[in-house]
């Protein structure tokens, strides 16, 4: 063999080679996950990763299924993409017996709400009709998308708001034993089509204030479309969506509408928000992760809001927004914060962001890097809903995301006829009659759950199928909470179209747990803002009670601690909205402390 | 992509005039002008999966380059090519981890080493390299499909650019004639799904698609000699295009070069050793390595 062929024998074989590498990598990647599988011996996966969940919804009393909207019939050939949200969870102690209850939104015409007290035994008993927010989804008036919780006049019961593609709602807690509707009074507007919504009191005047972003455009009534040009018109950096309200709290039930002035000017089509400190300036921070672009996050500086999305490095890349957790992740006193987009293996790979403070910044110079691949937690399906939370009471944050688009037929996908329109002209991908039928096909549906467990040194494990997460509805809002004051943190989780799954925690014991419940008395009374850093065995977790966080949800506000094995505890320090700062010493694990602000 | 041997044609192009000494080399035209169309989408649109990514696939693949010319042929290769196929790789490969991005491009320079015939090099490097990565790995990497925007700008920019390139090189025909291939073709598909029109449409109004039209369906070396064949092999390419589409291929216009595009130049060749006496060992080893 002459030199020339041997070299080519050689350039070939590193040829060979390199056709080679995909196959390995993807052997070794499923390995990995065979590891991590399903697995029948609960008890392994109890020592293994510290906790499992037992899904309980149907022995808890809970049968809900959700219904989806059916919006004007010339969406009907895109109808399970348009009428594709809805689902929804939120948790409040709406009657303050000191147990948490759920309330989750329906979405077709003239389906029901449910609020499910809890009934201290285990289970729930759905009392929305008795409480008046049930009925809410009438013909005319739009349908429910979501719902937070707020104290907004401050009588220590808390308040509904009530998200709708539609008429929104406000509904005042009448001390536990029924709901008012207060909407006009309190001066909303006629119609918002609106994904997400915040109460936080974002100047500090000890009223709940309320953040509304909208979606669709204000003036569209998907079930009377004037026009089918209502449409993103484009899939990446779209401006055609709804604009966004900031209601100002005035008091005695009224709301000033202050967005334009207080800065808030937005096109983009909001699917998620959230508020929490993030400089440790006193004032919540507002991030907007939106669908068809980049997110945003409104500095405030106690009175005006300044957009610094590109400024931070979590403005740039525009994806397709659809969740906004926080969480301070590395124990070190400092919030990440995780927004949910879409991968499908081989067509579109955005990959989620976890967006992490940069060393060396803070303040305003505040800058955030995505450290979403390197932490193991970027890719989630078409991801829907998030949020962090202790599962396993170790003492570092884990994330339950939640997935999946539009399940039907498993064997057809529409992924094709997706690519090719959303690629297009703005003039063509704003339409809705240009959208190809979607005709029973599935996108991205029948996806696997994800439920990161956080090793606490920079890295994430999947072990949802390992600790019982195995099902593969299309899942919109996942929220956490001790819902039966044992010291652990269960997941409630809303599908589209699909049941409300209660997933009930047990943790292996010697993990141990602190719970804190807030009462504001200068401060907001539901305490939303208020943050607690708590220090033990030498070191620190901050976390803050939220007037809505993930996507299409809210957490129980209490705020829960794992701690792990051998507790040193030292002292909590809470700093109240209105600027108070309250440390709490000589605490003691495994209690829940319900703490009011000294006045 | 293709443009790889946009510097081939260049280098023939490039006439004896003493202006050409103040002009830039004809051979860096190609890599500057997808520079700029990667800093514009980078600086407009954020196109790119990270810096990093993309300084690595030009990385692996000038390499690659230094690396397989030197070993093959006993010379240093220009570069100028090498870097329009990593940084083609950077453009148009979407994956969470940084494997993918060195093995595109060591396959994509890898292949016109290894995958020859009578000296010729059949496949686009790049055009391979992204192919075999999405049918090979298809659990890993995506490509560019509607990270640049829906909007007419965007596309007129491409458009206006890559006009004054591809004029210059004399392959407009190429371009027009896929485009309005495309164009009737997609009536036929219309008909054929019941989908609307302009849904068929589409693809072919995105920014990205023009990179295709202009950079890869017109690659000098691995295209055609003749203008009526070239013109012939672009048509080809929109009918096997539109074949995969019904078949939903979302990858289609990139799978039906690969299929279409070595068969052309096969084809050729075989026409060619028909009209054309068979050329001695030393010439053939000399085009061996000018073809390189």
């Amino acid at each position: 063999m002459n030199s020339m062929a041997m070299k080519r024998v050689l350039v070939s074989v590193f040829f060979a080679g390199l056709l080679a590498t995909p196959a390995v990598m993807r052997w070794k990647a499923a390995a990995r996950r065979v590891a991590i599988g399903p697995s029948l011996d609960k008890q392994a996966d109890l020592s293994r990763y510290g906790f499992y969940f037992e899904e309980v919804s149907h022995a808890a009393g809970i049968n809900f299924v959700h219904k989806g909207p059916t919006l004007d019939p010339k969406l009907n050939d895109i109808m399970p993409e348009v009428a594709s949200m809805g689902a929804s969870v939120s948790i409040v102690d709406f009657d303050r017996d000191g147990w948490p209850d759920i309330y989750v939104t329906n979405s077709a015409e003239g389906s029901k709400n449910h609020l499910y007290r809890n009934m201290h035994d285990g289970t729930f008993q759905d009392v929305a009709e008795q409480m008046g927010i049930a009925d809410v989804n009438q013909s005319g008036t739009g349908v429910s998308m979501g719902a937070v919780w707020g104290d907004y006049d401050n009588d220590g019961y808390e308040d509904l708001f009530l998200i709708k593609w539609g008429r929104p709602e406000l509904f005042h807690n009448d001390h536990g034993h029924g709901f008012t509707r207060v909407s006009e009074q309190a001066g909303l507007p006629p119609w918002i089509n609106a994904n997400t919504a915040v109460w936080f009191d974002y100047d500090g005047d000890g009223l709940l204030d309320l953040f509304v972003g909208g979606y669709y455009p204000e003036d569209v009534d998907l079930w009377h479309l004037k026009s089918t040009r209502m449409m993103p018109d484009s899939f990446e950096y779209a401006k055609n969506g709804g604009r966004k309200y900031l209601f100002h709290n005035l008091g005695g039930g009224r709301f000033e509408e202050v967005s334009a002035k207080v800065g808030i000017n937005s096109r983009r089509w909001a699917l998620a928000a959230s508020a929490v400190d993030l400089r440790g300036t006193g004032h919540p921070d507002l991030f907007v992760a939106n669908d068809y672009g980049v997110s945003e996050l409104y500095l405030n500086d106690g009175k005006r809001f300044h957009e610094a999305g590109e400024q931070t490095g979590v403005g740039f890349a525009p994806k397709s927004g659809m969740n906004v957790a926080f969480g301070d992740i590395f124990n070190q006193g400092r919030y990440s914060v995780y927004v949910s987009n879409i991968s499908e293996d081989g067509t579109l790979i955005q990959g989620n962001n976890l967006w992490v403070p940069k060393e060396g910044t803070a303040g305003n110079n505040l800058v955030f890097e995505n450290l979403a691949r390197e932490m193991g937690v970027e890719l989630g399906g078409w991801s829907f809903g998030a949020q962090f939370g202790d599962l396993n009471n170790d003492g570092t944050l884990d994330l339950y995301l939640t997935n999946g688009y539009v399940s039907l037929d498993k064997s057809k996908s529409y992924w094709y006829d997706f690519t090719k329109i959303a690629g297009g002209n703005s003039a063509i991908i704003g339409d809705a009659k240009d959208w190809p039928a979607m005709d029973g096909r599935s996108l991205s549906g029948y996806q696997q759950k994800h439920v990161w467990l956080n090793d606490g040194a920079g890295k994430f494990e999947d072990v949802a199928q390992a600790v019982g997460v195995t099902d593969t509805y299309d899942g919109r809002a996942v929220a956490l909470a001790d819902l039966w004051n044992r010291g652990v943190l269960d997941a409630v989780v809303a599908n589209q179209r699909g049941p409300l799954l209660l997933y009930k925690n047990t943790v292996a014991p010697g993990n141990h747990w602190i719970e804190f419940a807030l009462q504001g008395t200068v401060s907001n009374r539901s305490a939303i803002g208020a943050q607690v850093e708590l220090s033990w065995n030498g070191q620190k977790q901050i976390q803050e009670v939220s007037g809505g966080s993930g996507f299409s949800a809210q957490n129980d506000r209490r705020l829960h601690f794992g701690l792990g094995k051998d507790v040193q505890l030292k002292d909590a320090v809470i700093r109240w909205p209105s600027g108070k700062v309250q440390t709490i010493s000589n605490l003691v694990p495994d209690k829940l402390y319900t703490i009011e602000e000294p006045k | 992509m293709s443009p790889e041997s946009l510097v081939e044609v260049s280098k023939q192009k490039k006439a004896s005039s003493i202006k050409q000494w103040l002009t830039l080399d004809n051979r860096f035209v190609p890599p500057v002008f997808i520079t700029l169309i990667l800093l514009a989408g980078q600086l407009s649109y954020g196109i790119l999966e990270s810096y990093s990514k993309t300084l690595l696939a030009i990385g692996a693949a000038i390499a690659a380059e230094l690396a397989l010319g030197r070993f093959m042929t006993n010379k240093w290769p220009h570069l100028a090519s090498a870097y329009i196929s990593g940084i083609s790789v950077g453009i148009l490969l979407r994956a969470p981890g940084y494997w993918p991005y060195i093995v595109c491009s060591l396959l994509a320079i890898t292949s016109k080493y290894v995958l020859r015939w009578n000296g010729r090099h059949l496949w686009n490097p790049s055009n391979f390299g992204i192919c075999a990565m999405l049918f090979l790995a298809s659990d890993a990497v995506a490509t560019l499909s509607i990270q640049w925007g829906n909007n007419l700008a965007a596309m007129v920019v491409i458009w206006l650019l890559g006009s004054a390139i591809i004029l210059r090189l004399r392959r407009f025909h190429i371009c027009a004639v896929y485009v309005v291939s495309f164009l009737l073709l997609s009536l036929l598909r219309a008909r054929i799904t019941g989908d609307p029109w302009l849904s068929e449409v589409s693809p072919i109004t995105g920014p990205e698609y023009q990179l295709f039209i202009f950079f890869m369906i017109t690659d000098p070396k691995t295209t055609v000699r003749s203008k009526w064949g070239q013109s012939f092999v672009a048509f080809m390419v929109a009918v096997v295009e539109m074949f995969l589409r019904l078949d939903q291929s979302i990858y289609a216009p990139l799978y039906a070069l690969f299929i279409v595009g070595p068969i052309a130049m096969l084809i050729e060749m075989w026409l060619n050793s028909r009209r054309v006496p068979m050329l001695d060992g030393a010439t053939l080893q000399s085009t061996v390595a000018g073809s390189r």
